[in-house]
C-alpha cells in the first residue's frame, strides 16, 4: 500500500456564479521517502492540491469527490479531531513566505514548542531539547539564542529554515513543501534546496513539492506532475519529463527557460494565456494554446497514454502513438 | 503603565530591548505623551494612596462636623487652614474627598472596560475567526447593543434596580451595579475594533501555518490572533476608560451613580451644584476640574499611542 494515494479528486469552489472546478481527477501515490515535484503556472491548482491534501482548503472550497488516503485512511472523511492528529504531526507543510508564516509576535521557541506539546504529552523542557536538536539539523548556529529569538531577527534564509525544522519537528512521514523558495534569492534558494534533499533522504520523509520552477523540481524530485486547469497533464520521472517532455505543454514550459550558453535570442513563450477556470473549454484544456492541436482535442478530454516512462494526456500524442504501433505492426506484417 | 509592568517583570534584555524601541524613542521625544503620563501617573498614585494620603476619612461619619459645611478653600479670606480645598455641604474635607472619590472613578472605569475588553475581545475573536453565521449573529447582536445609547441602557438599568430591591441595596452594590452596565453597555467598541482586526490576521499565513500544525482553535484565535491585535486594543483602551469614567460621573451626576456616602467625582459635582448659586462654587469646580484633566490626560495618551502603533505613521 503506498503511503498516500489521491483517487479521482475533484475539489469545488462554490461561487456567486456558480461552481468552480479547481481540480478535477487527480490521481498519483506517493510512497514513503519519495520525492514528488508538482509543476504548473499560477492558477493551475498546484496549491488548492497541497491544502486539500491535508484537508485545509478555505471557504468556499470543499472536496466534492473521490479520496485522500493516508495510511488505509480518508482523509477527506476525517473529522476536526482525527484530522488534528494527522496534521503537523504525520503531514506538515512548509508556505512559501518564511516572512508571513512564523507569528510575528511569537519568539521561534514557543512557536516550536507549542507544536511539540500539542501533539505528545512532554514537559516543556524536553520539548525545548527536540527544539533545539532540530534547529541543529536545519545548519542554525547556536540554536539555544535563537529559540529566545523573534522571527523577524532572523534573515529570510534562517527563517525558511527554521520553518523547515518546524516542519520536521514532529517527525512526520510527508512534508508538503508550497513553493518553499520562491521568497528567497538564488544562492539561498540553492541552499534551502539541498538542505531539503539531504534531509528528506536523512529521515525518509516523502516530499511534495509544489513549485513553478522547473529547475527546482529537477534538482529534487524523482518523479513530476505537470498540472493545467486543474488537471494533472503528464506524469512520469522528473528526468524524463525534463529531457524528453511529450506533451506540448510541458514543452513550452521547458523552453521558456533561460538556457545558458545560448545567447541574444528571445525566450520562448506559450502563447495566451490559461483559461479561466470558470469557463475551461470542452476538450483539452490547452487545445487553444496548443500548436499541434488536431479535431479530436476540441471534443473530448485526453486520457493518459503511456509514452516511455512517462504518461501523457494529449491526444496528438496519443495519435501519434497509434501511428507508430500501426507502422511497427505493419513492418511486422511485412517482414511475415 | 501595562509596558512598564510588562517590562518589570522580564529580563534585563528584555529592558534594554525596550530601551532601543521604537515606543520608548517616540515617548522621549514626545513632551505631550510624557507630562500626560506623568500626571496620569500622579491621579493613580494618589488614588492608590488616598487613604495615606487623606487628612480626613470622608467615609466615617464621626469625623465630620456640620458646622464646617461650606467652608471655601484655605487661600480664600473665610477659609480654614486644616481644610486646603475648603469643605462640602456636608462638611467633608473636599480633598480627601476627591482622593477618594477619584480612586473610584478610577476604579470603575478601569474595571467596566476589563469587563467590556473581556467580552468584547472574545466575541471579537470568535464572530472573527468562525465567521459565517456566527459572525452575522454576533455582529448584529453587537449593532442591536449599539443603538441603545449606553445612558439609556444604564439609566433604566439602574432605576429599575433601585426601584426593586430599595435604596439600601442599591447602595451597597452601587459601585459593582456601574461597572456591570458601563461595562455590557459597550462590549461592540471592542468586538467591531477586534473583529476587524481578526478578518485580517486571519488570511496571514502563520494562521494557515499554525492550523497545518493541528492546533485547535481556540489556541489559535487567542495564542496566535490576539496578539497581533493588541495595538488597536490598546488604543481603545484608554479612550474607553475615559469613557467610563466620564459615563460614570453623568451617570451619579443624575443619582443614579455612587451614592452620597461614597462620592466619586461624578456625585461630588452634581452633590455641589445645589450650592453653586449661594457662592460655593469650589465644590463643583474643583472636582470638575480634576475630573476633566483625568479624561483629558487619558485621552492624550490614547492619541499618542495610536500614533505611535500605527505603523502607516511610522516616521523611523
Amino acid at each position: 500500500m503506498a503511503l498516500l494515494e489521491v483517487n479521482n479528486l475533484e475539489v469545488c469552489f462554490g461561487l456567486r456564479k456558480g461552481e468552480v472546478k479547481a481540480l478535477r481527477n487527480i490521481d498519483f501515490k506517493i510512497e514513503r521517502g519519495e520525492r514528488i515535484g508538482i509543476v504548473g503556472e499560477s492558477g493551475a491548482g498546484k496549491s488548492v492540491l497541497g491544502f486539500s491534501i491535508i484537508n485545509l482548503i478555505s471557504q468556499p472550497g470543499y472536496v466534492s469527490q473521490g479520496e485522500v488516503m493516508f495510511e488505509g485512511q480518508n482523509l477527506a472523511k476525517m473529522n476536526h479531531q482525527q484530522l488534528r492528529s494527522i496534521r503537523g504531526n504525520r503531514i506538515s507543510m512548509i508556505f512559501q513566505d518564511p516572512m508571513m508564516t512564523l507569528n510575528p509576535v511569537l519568539t521561534i521557541g514557543d512557536q516550536m514548542v507549542e507544536c511539540l506539546m500539542e501533539h505528545r504529552t512532554i514537559s516543556k523542557q524536553d520539548a525545548r531539547n527536540i527544539a533545539v536538536q532540530k534547529l541543529q539539523q536545519v545548519y542554525i548556529p547556536s540554536p539555544e539564542t535563537r529559540l529566545d529569538q523573534y522571527p523577524h531577527e532572523l534573515s529570510g534564509g534562517m527563517r525558511q529554515r527554521v520553518v523547515i525544522a518546524i516542519g520536521l519537528l514532529m517527525d512526520p512521514d510527508i512534508i508538503i513543501a508550497d513553493e518553499p523558495t520562491t521568497a528567497l534569492d538564488v544562492t539561498i534558494q540553492a541552499e534551502i534546496m539541498e538542505l531539503m534533499l539531504e534531509l528528506c533522504e536523512r529521515n525518509n520523509v516523502a516530499l511534495i513539492l509544489i513549485t513553478h520552477d522547473l529547475g527546482v523540481v529537477s534538482q529534487v524530485t524523482q518523479r513530476t506532475f505537470v498540472m493545467y486547469a486543474g488537471r494533472i497533464i503528464e506524469q512520469g520521472p522528473t528526468k524524463e519529463i525534463i529531457n524528453d517532455a511529450q506533451h506540448p505543454y510541458t514543452q513550452g514550459l521547458i523552453n521558456a527557460l533561460p538556457q545558458m550558453g545560448v545567447r541574444g535570442k528571445r525566450l520562448h513563450q506559450i502563447r495566451g494565456a490559461m483559461p479561466s477556470l470558470q469557463s475551461v473549454p470542452v476538450g483539452c484544456a490547452f487545445r487553444e494554446r496548443c500548436d499541434y492541436a488536431i479535431e479530436n482535442c476540441s471534443h473530448n478530454v485526453p486520457d493518459f497514454t503511456e509514452s516511455g516512462g512517462c504518461k501523457v494526456a494529449c491526444h496528438m500524442v496519443a495519435e501519434l502513438k497509434r501511428e507508430e504501433q500501426a507502422v511497427k505492426l505493419e513492418i511486422k506484417g511485412g517482414a511475415q | 503603565m501595562n509596558m512598564t509592568a510588562i517590562v518589570e517583570e522580564q529580563t534585563v534584555s528584555n529592558w534594554q530591548r525596550f530601551r532601543q524601541s521604537h515606543f520608548w524613542h517616540s515617548f522621549c521625544i514626545d513632551k505631550v505623551a510624557q507630562i500626560s503620563f506623568l500626571v496620569f501617573v500622579a491621579y493613580v498614585i494618589a488614588a492608590l494612596l488616598a487613604p495615606l494620603m487623606a487628612p480626613f476619612d470622608p467615609y466615617d461619619p464621626g469625623s465630620i462636623d456640620i458646622m464646617n459645611s461650606e467652608l471655601p478653600p484655605s487661600w480664600q479670606e473665610e477659609g480654614d487652614a486644616t481644610f486646603w480645598l475648603g469643605t462640602d455641604a456636608q462638611g467633608r474635607d473636599l480633598w480627601s474627598t476627591i482622593l477618594y472619590g477619584t480612586r473610584v472613578s478610577l476604579m470603575i472605569g478601569i474595571c467596566a472596560v476589563m469587563l467590556q475588553a473581556f467580552l468584547g475581545i472574545c466575541i471579537g475573536l470568535v464572530a472573527g475567526y468562525v465567521g459565517g453565521k456566527v459572525d452575522s449573529l454576533l455582529m448584529r447582536l453587537a449593532d442591536v447593543q449599539l443603538s441603545f445609547s449606553t445612558m439609556m441602557v444604564a439609566i433604566i438599568v439602574l432605576a429599575v434596580f433601585q426601584a426593586t430591591f430599595g435604596t439600601q441595596l442599591y447602595q451597597e452594590l452601587a459601585m459593582v451595579m456601574l461597572i456591570l452596565v458601563i461595562g455590557i453597555a459597550e462590549w461592540p467598541q471592542y468586538a467591531r475594533t477586534v473583529r476587524a482586526s481578526v478578518l485580517a490576521e486571519k488570511e496571514k499565513e502563520y494562521v494557515d501555518a499554525a492550523r497545518v500544525m493541528g492546533l485547535r482553535a481556540p489556541r489559535i484565535m487567542f495564542r496566535h490572533i490576539l496578539p497581533n491585535t493588541l495595538s488597536p486594543i490598546l488604543v481603545i483602551s484608554t479612550v474607553q476608560v475615559a469613557n467610563a469614567i466620564i459615563s460614570e460621573a453623568a451617570l451619579s451626576f443624575l443619582g443614579l451613580g455612587m451614592p452620597v456616602s461614597q462620592p466619586s467625582l461624578g456625585s461630588l459635582i452634581s452633590s455641589g451644584f445645589e450650592y453653586i448659586f449661594s457662592g460655593s462654587w469650589w465644590i463643583t469646580v474643583i472636582p470638575g476640574l480634576v475630573l476633566i484633566v483625568l479624561v483629558l490626560v487619558m485621552n492624550l495618551l490614547g492619541d499618542w499611542l495610536r500614533d505611535v502603533l500605527n505603523p502607516k505613521l511610522y516616521k523611523g
